[in-house]
C-alpha cells in the first residue's frame, strides 16, 4: 500500500495515459472508468426516463386533458419504459458499481476482458441512441409500451424499427458484461479466496451473469423476429398469417421476467455488503445468502407465465405459473430475514447508505408481499390490468434496484471519488425521496384495487383523489432526486478527504487509496479469512 | 490509459469466454427451434408437403461440405500446435473455400425460390395457406439467421489466416485460433439441426 511504502502512485482519476481530455476517458480499458462512463450515461438516461414519468404523472392530475395528446401520453410511456428497463435499471447495480468493484472486492487488477468491456459501453451508447432516435426520425415515436406486445408492435405506424434493433444491441451488451464478468470471477480471484471466501456483491453478480447470459439471447431473437416480421412480414406473431400473438408473450417474458431477477440480485448484493458494514457485524447465514441468491437465478426462469395470467393459458398452466411465482418469494424472505438478523445484536452506525438499505427492505417488502396478491390466480384476473401492477412494479424495480442503487452511490461514493459527501443533504434526500415515492406510489395500490386501468390516459371522476395525491407524491420524489444528484456532485470539489475505510468496512475494496490506484493493488493480496471477518 | 498497465494473458480464460459465448449462440437459435417445433406441431401436414419442394441434394452437400470443414479447421488447430505453419495456412484456406461453396449453393437455392414467388410477404405464397407461409417464413428466417453466422465466421477465419502469416498467431498462441474454430463447429452444429428439420421431415 502507498502509506507503507511511502510512494504516492497516482489514483487512477490521475493517471496519466496515451491519450488525454476525454479521450483518456472514452478509450480507457480500466474497468474503473469505463464504471464512470457507465455512471454518467445512465444517471442522464434516469433523469430523462424520470421527467417523463414527472410529466406523465402531471397529466394524470385530473381526468381529461391537461397538458398533452393522448398519442403523446402512449409515445411517452413508451420512452420511459423501454428507457428505464433496458437503459438504467438492467445496467444500472452491474455495470456501474459491478465493474468499478467487482475485480477490487475479488483482488484483481481488472476485469478479464477489458477490453471487451469497452465494448460493452460502447454498444450501449448505440443501442440508447437508437431508442433516441426511434423518437425524432420516421413516422412518430414509438406507442407500444416497452413490450412491444405482437401484433400491434408490427402495425403501429410508429417508427418500431430503431426502438427494437435498439433494445436487441442493449441486450447484447448486457450479455457481453455478464460473460466479462463470470469469466473474471472464474478466474481471477485473489489467491486464497475460495468460492465461499467470495464477499456477497460478486455471488449476486454471479449469479446474475448466468441470467444475463441465458436468459437475454431469447429477448434478441424474439426482437429480431419483430424486426423481421415488420420488414419482411413472416407472420411468425401475426394472426392473419397463421402466427401466435401469445407465442410473442412466452418468449418475451421467458427473457423479460429473468430480467427482473437480472436488476434485484445486484441490489440484493449491495444491500448486504451495506448491512454488514454499519451493523459491523458478520453477515448472517452467509451461504443461505450465496445459495438463496443462485435459487432466484434458478427459480426465476420458471416463473414468466404470471405476467400472462389474463392472456388465455390452460388452467395447469396457469396454476403451475402460480405455485413457482409463491416459491421464488422463499429465498427472497430468506434474505430479508438475514438481513434483520445481521442487524440484531450489531453495533449499529446510522449513516446515510445505512438508512437507504433500511428503507430498500422496507419498500422492497412492500413489493414482495403486493406480488404475492398478484400471483395468486383468483386476485389476478381482477387486478391484472390495473394501476395495482403499476404500484408493486415500481415498489419492487423503483424501489428495489432505485433505493439500492442510490444506498450504493452513497456507501461506495467515498471510495469512487476519494470525497465524502455532506451527510445532512444527504439524508435530506433520502427522505424527500422516501416520502415521494410513498406518496406517489402507494396510492396506485388503492386505485388499482378499485379499478383503475393501467396505461390509460383518461379516468373516471372517482379516481379523482387518490390521483392527486400521488402526483404530488411525484413533485416530492423529484425534488428529492434533485437533492440527492446535487449533494453528490457538490461534494466532488468541496467534500472533505476520504480515508481508505471510512466506514470501516471488510471487504478488499476498503484496504486500498481512496480512490483506488490503476492497478488496484500493489501486490495481489492473499486471503486466509472469511469476506466479513469481524471477530 | 488505453493499453491495460501490465499485460496479461490468459488463454483459459479466452476459452472459457468463448463457451459462454456459445452458450448464448445456442440460446439464440434455441428460440427459433421452439417456435419452429411449435408451428410445425400445429401444421404437420403443410410442413410436411413444403418439405418436399427442397432439394435435399443441395442440401446433403451443404452438410457435407460443412463437416469437411469442421474437420479441416480442427486439423489446421491440430497444425499450429505442432508448429507446422504451412500447412495450418492450406487448411484454413480450405475451410474458407468451403464456407463459401456453402454460400453459393445456398445463393442458388434461395435464388430459385424467389423465382418462383416463393419468399416471405409475397402473394403466391399467401395463396398456399398459412402453413407454407410458416414453414417458408421460418426457412428463410432460420437459414438467413445461419449465413449470417456463416459470413461472420469466414470473416474470423480470414482475419486469423492472416494472422497466421503475419506470425501473430504461432504454436505459443493459438487461443483466438482455437476459438474461431469453436464458432465454426457452433455454426456447423446449428446446420445438423436445421437440415433435418427443412430438409428431411418429408
Amino acid at each position: 500500500m502507498n502509506t507503507q511504502t511511502g510512494i504516492v502512485e497516482p489514483s487512477f482519476l490521475e493517471h496519466k495515459g496515451k491519450y488525454t481530455g476525454i479521450f483518456s476517458w472514452i478509450f480507457s480499458t480500466d474497468h474503473k472508468r469505463i464504471a464512470l462512463l457507465y455512471l454518467f450515461s445512465i444517471l442522464s438516461f434516469f433523469v430523462v426516463g424520470a421527467t417523463l414519468g414527472l410529466l406523465m404523472k402531471f397529466e394524470l392530475i385530473a381526468p381529461g386533458k391537461t397538458i398533452m395528446t393522448p398519442e403523446a401520453y402512449n409515445a411517452f410511456f413508451t420512452l420511459h419504459g423501454i428507457v428505464m428497463i433496458f437503459a438504467v435499471v438492467i445496467p444500472g447495480l452491474p455495470a456501474v458499481f459491478g465493474n468499478f468493484l467487482l475485480p477490487i472486492m475479488i483482488g484483481a487488477k481488472d476485469v478479464a476482458f477489458p477490453r471487451l468491456n469497452l465494448l460493452s459501453w460502447y454498444l450501449y451508447v448505440a443501442g440508447v441512441s437508437l431508442v433516441l432516435i426511434s423518437q425524432f426520425a420516421g413516422q412518430g415515436p414509438p406507442d407500444t409500451g416497452w413490450t412491444f406486445y405482437a401484433p400491434y408492435s408490427f402495425r403501429t405506424a410508429g417508427n418500431m424499427l430503431p426502438a427494437v434493433f435498439g433494445a436487441f444491441v442493449l441486450g447484447f451488451s448486457s450479455i457481453l458484461t455478464g460473460l466479462n464478468f463470470l469469466v473474471t470471477m472464474h478466474r481471477m480471484r485473489a489467491p486464497g479466496m475460495t468460492w465461499l471466501k467470495m464477499p456477497l456483491f460478486p455471488w449476486t453478480l454471479y449469479a446474475t451473469g448466468w441470467v444475463q447470459l441465458l436468459a437475454t439471447p431469447i429477448i434478441g431473437i424474439t426482437l429480431l423476429m419483430i424486426v423481421a416480421e415488420r420488414t419482411l412480414h413472416i407472420g411468425f406473431f401475426d394472426p392473419t398469417l397463421g402466427g401466435d400473438p401469445l407465442l410473442y408473450q412466452h418468449l418475451f417474458w421467458t427473457y423479460s421476467h429473468p430480467a427482473v431477477y437480472i436488476m434485484i440480485l445486484p441490489a440484493m448484493g449491495a444491500i448486504s455488503e451495506i448491512i454488514t458494514t454499519f451493523a459491523h457485524k458478520t453477515i448472517f447465514g452467509y451461504k443461505f445468502m450465496v445459495v438463496s441468491a443462485l435459487a432466484i437465478a434458478f427459480v426465476g426462469y420458471f416463473v414468466w407465465g404470471h405476467h400472462m395470467f389474463t392472456s388465455g393459458m390452460s388452467g395447469t398452466a396457469l396454476y403451475t405459473f402460480s405455485l413457482l411465482t409463491f416459491l421464488v418469494a422463499i429465498p427472497s424472505a430468506i434474505k430479508v430475514f438475514n438481513w434483520i438478523s445481521t442487524m440484531h445484536q450489531g453495533s449499529l452506525d446510522l449513516q446515510t447508505p445505512f438508512f437507504w438499505a433500511a428503507a430498500f427492505i422496507f419498500v422492497f417488502m412492500v413489493g414482495g408481499f403486493s406480488g404475492l396478491i398478484l400471483g395468486s390466480l383468483a386476485a389476478n384476473v381482477h387486478l391484472h390490468n390495473t394501476h395495482f401492477v403499476v404500484a408493486h412494479f415500481h415498489f419492487i424495480v423503483f424501489g428495489g434496484t432505485g433505493f439500492a442503487f442510490f444506498g450504493a452511490m452513497h456507501y461506495w461514493y467515498p471510495k469512487i471519488t476519494g470525497r465524502m459527501y455532506d451527510t445532512r443533504w444527504a439524508n435530506i434526500g433520502l427522505v424527500l425521496f422516501f416520502i415521494g415515492f410513498i406518496t406517489l406510489y402507494g396510492p396506485m395500490f388503492y386505485l388499482g384495487f378499485k379499478g383503475m386501468p393501467r396505461r390509460y390516459y383518461d379516468y373516471d371522476e372517482v379516481f379523482h383523489a387518490g390521483n392527486i395525491i400521488s402526483t404530488m407524491g411525484s413533485w416530492v420524489l423529484y425534488s428529492g432526486l434533485a437533492v440527492i444528484i446535487i449533494n453528490l456532485f457538490a461534494s466532488l470539489k468541496g467534500g472533505i478527504k476520504a480515508p481508505a475505510d471510512p466506514w470501516g468496512g471488510k471487504t478488499l475494496e476498503w484496504t486500498v487509496p481512496s480512490p483506488p490506484p490503476v492497478e488496484n493493488f500493489d501486490e495481489i493480496p492473499v486471503i486466509t479469512k472469511g469476506p466479513y471477518d469481524y471477530q | 490509459m488505453s493499453t491495460t498497465p501490465e499485460l496479461h494473458r490468459d488463454d483459459q480464460a479466452s476459452k472459457i469466454g468463448m463457451w459462454f459465448f456459445l452458450f448464448t449462440e445456442m440460446l439464440l437459435f434455441g428460440g427459433l427451434f421452439i417456435v419452429y417445433s411449435i408451428y410445425r406441431f400445429r401444421n404437420a401436414e403443410a410442413f410436411h408437403q413444403a418439405a418436399h419442394e427442397l432439394s435435399i441434394p443441395i442440401g446433403t452437400i451443404n452438410t457435407i461440405i460443412l463437416l469437411i470443414s469442421s474437420t479441416t479447421i480442427a486439423m489446421s488447430v491440430t497444425a499450429i500446435q505442432k508448429k507446422d505453419k504451412k500447412l495450418a495456412l492450406i487448411l484454413l484456406c480450405t475451410t474458407i473455400v468451403l464456407g463459401l461453396a456453402f454460400l453459393v449453393n445456398k445463393y442458388f437455392e434461395w435464388g430459385a425460390h424467389l423465382k418462383e414467388h416463393i419468399y416471405p410477404g409475397s402473394s403466391v405464397l399467401a395463396l398456399r395457406g398459412q402453413g407454407d407461409v410458416l414453414f417458408y417464413g421460418l426457412y428463410f428466417f432460420m437459414t438467413g439467421l445461419h449465413a449470417l453466422h456463416i459470413i461472420i465466421g469466414l470473416i474470423f477465419i480470414a482475419v486469423i489466416t492472416r494472422m497466421i502469416y503475419k506470425d501473430k498467431l504461432n504454436s505459443e498462441s493459438y487461443a483466438l485460433h482455437e476459438n474461431s474454430g469453436l464458432y465454426w463447429h457452433l455454426v456447423d452444429l446449428i446446420w445438423i439441426f436445421l437440415f433435418p428439420l427443412f430438409y428431411l421431415i418429408t
